[in-house]
C-alpha cells in the first residue's frame, strides 16, 4: 500500500516535471532575437496535395495539377501585448513552389526580437514598390532571368502572384498543347504611376487555440505549420468553373481568384 | 633664347596635354547631361562609357533573338529616330507582324512608364518584353542571359565594366539602361529657340508653335509634348480592336487609351498612332480635324460643344506641321556615339 502511494507520488511529480517542462515560463529572456520558421504544407480538399491526382471542385469537375506557385512576403508579427514587428522587406520575398517530390517548403525568418507572437501577416504577392524597382534589386526569388522564370510578366511588368496550371477534362481542348488545359495566372499590384487592378491580398494567421510562437535568442526556431489548400482557389464565394474560365490571366475576373485564394492558408498548430 | 625655350616647352607640354585629350576621350566622358531647359528626369540613371559602350553592343546583336536574326536596333533604326522607319505595325521574328507600332527609343529617362499601354513601370525593365515577345526576338529572358554566357567575348566585357564575368540578368538590364537612357535628343531648332536663340524658329514656325499651344498642348505638353496620360484619341469605334491601356490595367475606363506620345523627332518617325495608320503629318492633323470617331472613353478634350475635333484652319493645321518639324534633331539621328559600331 506504501509501496502504491510512493508509486503514485512520484508519477505525479514526473508529470508535473513534464508539463512544466513544455511550457517555457515568464521568466525566459526575452532579449535578443530567434528564428520564426514557416512551413507550407499543400493540401487539396484537405488531403495531402500531389501532382497528377484527381481532385472535384466545388462544380464538380475533375482537376489534376501540373504546377502550383506563388510569392509570399511583407511578413509582419504580432505580439501577445499587440506591438508589431514588422520584418525588414528586403528579407522576405520568397517563391513557393510545389515540388514534385512533395517534400514542403520552409521558409526562415531569422532576426525576430525574442518574444511571443499570437499573429503573422503577410502579403500573396509582390508589391508595388518592388514591383517598380530597379533591376538590381531583382535578386534571388524575383530574379526574372532565373527563380522567377514563368513568374514574370515583361509586357505588364510584375510578377506572377499566384501560378496554378493543370488539365481537366471540363477544360476545352487548348490546340496549342492539344490538352484540356487550365491555367490561372494572378498578378497586378495597383500600378505605380498609373493605377491597374489591385490583385495583392493579405493573409492573417492565428492558432485557431490562440498558441503563439515563442521566439527566444539560443533556441530552436518557433516552428508555423500552414496548410494551403490549393481547392480553395475554386470554392465559393467565387465559385470557379474549369468549363467557364478555362485560363485567367490579366482581366478583371482574376480578383475573384485573388479573394478566393486568400482563405486558402489556415495556421493548423506552433511548435515551440 | 631662355624665354623662347622655356615657351617652345610649353607649347610641347600643351601638345602633349592635347593629345593625351584627344587619344583617350574617356576624359571627355559626360555621361548623361540634362538639357538645361528639361524638367528633372523621372529616373536617375549613372552611366558610364564602359556601361554605355556594352549596351550598345547589346543593342546591334541579334544574339537576344531565338535565331540570332534579329537586334534591338534591326526595329529600332536610328535614322528613324529609333523606331521601325516606314512600318506600320512592327515585324519581328520569322516576318511576324507585333501588334503595334514601334516607338521611338529618345529622352526614356523623362517618361514614367513604357510603351503605348504604360505596361512597363521601370526603365531597367524595358528590354525583357520585346525579348520575350514571341513576335518579336521570342526567347524567354533568362535563355538569352544563359546565351550571353556561352559567350566569351561578352563574359570578358562584363568583367571588365562591372567586375565579374558572370552575366546576371539585372548587369544585362542595367547595360541596356545604360545605352538606352543616352539617347537624349535636345538640340533640334525648336530646343535652340528655347534656349535663347530667337533667329532658331521662323515667324511663321513660331506662329505655328503658338498654335499648336493652345490646341494640342492640353495633352501634348511640355518640352517632350507629353502629358504621359493615357487617352484615347477617337482613332477606333467600339467594339475597340486595340484596348490600350486596358490590357494593362483592367479598367473599363481605360478602354482603347494609349500614351499621349512625345513628338520629339516627329517628322522621322513616321507612320504615326498605336497602329500605324497614319502616313504623313497632314494625315494626324486630318484626323484630328474631321477623323474623330465616337466612343465611351473618347477624351473629353476632342469634344467641343457637341461637335467632335479639334477646330482648326487649313493655314493653322499647315503651320502646326511647320512646327512639328522644328522638333526634328538631325545632329541626334546621325550621332556616330549610338550607331552600330
Amino acid at each position: 500500500m506504501l509501496n502504491l502511494k510512493y508509486y503514485f507520488y512520484s508519477i505525479l511529480l514526473l508529470s508535473s516535471f513534464t508539463i512544466l517542462s513544455c511550457h517555457k515560463h515568464d521568466d525566459d529572456d526575452l532579449s535578443g532575437t530567434g528564428t520564426l520558421e514557416i512551413e507550407f504544407d499543400h493540401k487539396a480538399n484537405g488531403q495531402t496535395f500531389a501532382f497528377g491526382q484527381d481532385y472535384v471542385n466545388e462544380s464538380g469537375e475533375t482537376m489534376q495539377f501540373t504546377e502550383f506557385n506563388y510569392y509570399v512576403s511583407n511578413f509582419s508579427l504580432v505580439k501577445s501585448d499587440g506591438s508589431v514587428y514588422t520584418v525588414p522587406k528586403d528579407e522576405c520575398y520568397f517563391l513557393i513552389r510545389e515540388k514534385a517530390d512533395g517534400v514542403n517548403t520552409k521558409i526562415s525568418l531569422s532576426n525576430i526580437p525574442a518574444g511571443d507572437y499570437k499573429e503573422f501577416k503577410f502579403t500573396i504577392g509582390v508589391d508595388s514598390l518592388k514591383s517598380t524597382s530597379p533591376a538590381e534589386q531583382r535578386t534571388g526569388a524575383l530574379d526574372p532571368a532565373g527563380e522567377a522564370a514563368g513568374m514574370y510578366w515583361a509586357w505588364n511588368s510584375g510578377y506572377i502572384f499566384v501560378r496554378v496550371e493543370g488539365t481537366s477534362p471540363a477544360a476545352p481542348l487548348d490546340p496549342g498543347t492539344n490538352s484540356n488545359k487550365f491555367r490561372y495566372h494572378i498578378g497586378l499590384f495597383g500600378g505605380m504611376n498609373s493605377p491597374t487592378l489591385n490583385n495583392i491580398r493579405t493573409v492573417s494567421l492565428k492558432d485557431k487555440h490562440d498558441d503563439v510562437a515563442e521566439i527566444r535568442k539560443d533556441h530552436h526556431a518557433a516552428h508555423l505549420h500552414v496548410f494551403v489548400d490549393i481547392m480553395d482557389m475554386f470554392k465559393s464565394p467565387n465559385a470557379i468553373s474549369v468549363a467557364t474560365n478555362p485560363t485567367v490571366h490579366a482581366s478583371p475576373f482574376s480578383a475573384n481568384l485573388a479573394n478566393n485564394y486568400m482563405d486558402m492558408f489556415v495556421l493548423d498548430h506552433i511548435h515551440n | 633664347m631662355q624665354l623662347s625655350v622655356n615657351f617652345l616647352g610649353l607649347m610641347v607640354f600643351c601638345s602633349i596635354l592635347w593629345t593625351s585629350c584627344t587619344v583617350d576621350d574617356k576624359d571627355l566622358w559626360t555621361g548623361i547631361v540634362k538639357p538645361a531647359h528639361f524638367p528633372e528626369p523621372f529616373f536617375k540613371v549613372e552611366v558610364t562609357k564602359e556601361g554605355f559602350e556594352l549596351g550598345r553592343k547589346l543593342f546591334y546583336d541579334p544574339i537576344l533573338s531565338r535565331d540570332q536574326t534579329i537586334s534591338c536596333g534591326g526595329c529600332h533604326n536610328q535614322s528613324s529616330a529609333f523606331t521601325h522607319h516606314g512600318h506600320d505595325l512592327s515585324h519581328g521574328i520569322d516576318d511576324l507582324i507585333g501588334m503595334r507600332n514601334s516607338l521611338p527609343i529618345q529622352n526614356l529617362i523623362w517618361h514614367n512608364s513604357f510603351f503605348w499601354d504604360g505596361g512597363v513601370g521601370h526603365i531597367d525593365l524595358i528590354s525583357i518584353n520585346p525579348i520575350e515577345n514571341p513576335v518579336e526576338m521570342d526567347l524567354r529572358f533568362g535563355q538569352a542571359i544563359a546565351k550571353l554566357n556561352t559567350d566569351q567575348n561578352y563574359r570578358e566585357q562584363f568583367k571588365s565594366v562591372y567586375g565579374s564575368d558572370s552575366i546576371t540578368g539585372s548587369l544585362f538590364l542595367k547595360s541596356m539602361t545604360q545605352f538606352m537612357s543616352m539617347l537624349v535628343s535636345a538640340d533640334s531648332p525648336y530646343d535652340q529657340y528655347l534656349s535663347g536663340n530667337s533667329n532658331a524658329l521662323s515667324a511663321e514656325e513660331i506662329e505655328g508653335m503658338k498654335i499648336f499651344e493652345s490646341k494640342c498642348a492640353s495633352c501634348h505638353s511640355g518640352v517632350l509634348q507629353s502629358d504621359f496620360a493615357f487617352r484615347n484619341n477617337g482613332l477606333q469605334e467600339e467594339p475597340f480592336i486595340d484596348d490600350g491601356r486596358f490590357l494593362i490595367s483592367q479598367f473599363e475606363q481605360d478602354k482603347g487609351k494609349f500614351k499621349v506620345p512625345s513628338l520629339r523627332n516627329v517628322e522621322y518617325t513616321y507612320p504615326y498612332m498605336h497602329n500605324g495608320n497614319k502616313n504623313s503629318l497632314e494625315d494626324v492633323l486630318h484626323h484630328y480635324r474631321f477623323g474623330i470617331k465616337k466612343s465611351s472613353t473618347l477624351d473629353s478634350l476632342l469634344i467641343k460643344n457637341g461637335k467632335l475635333g479639334i477646330e482648326l484652319t487649313d493655314e493653322e493645321s499647315s503651320k502646326i506641321i511647320q512646327f512639328l518639324k522644328t522638333l526634328s534633331d538631325p545632329k541626334f539621328i546621325r550621332d556616330k556615339r549610338f550607331s552600330e559600331q
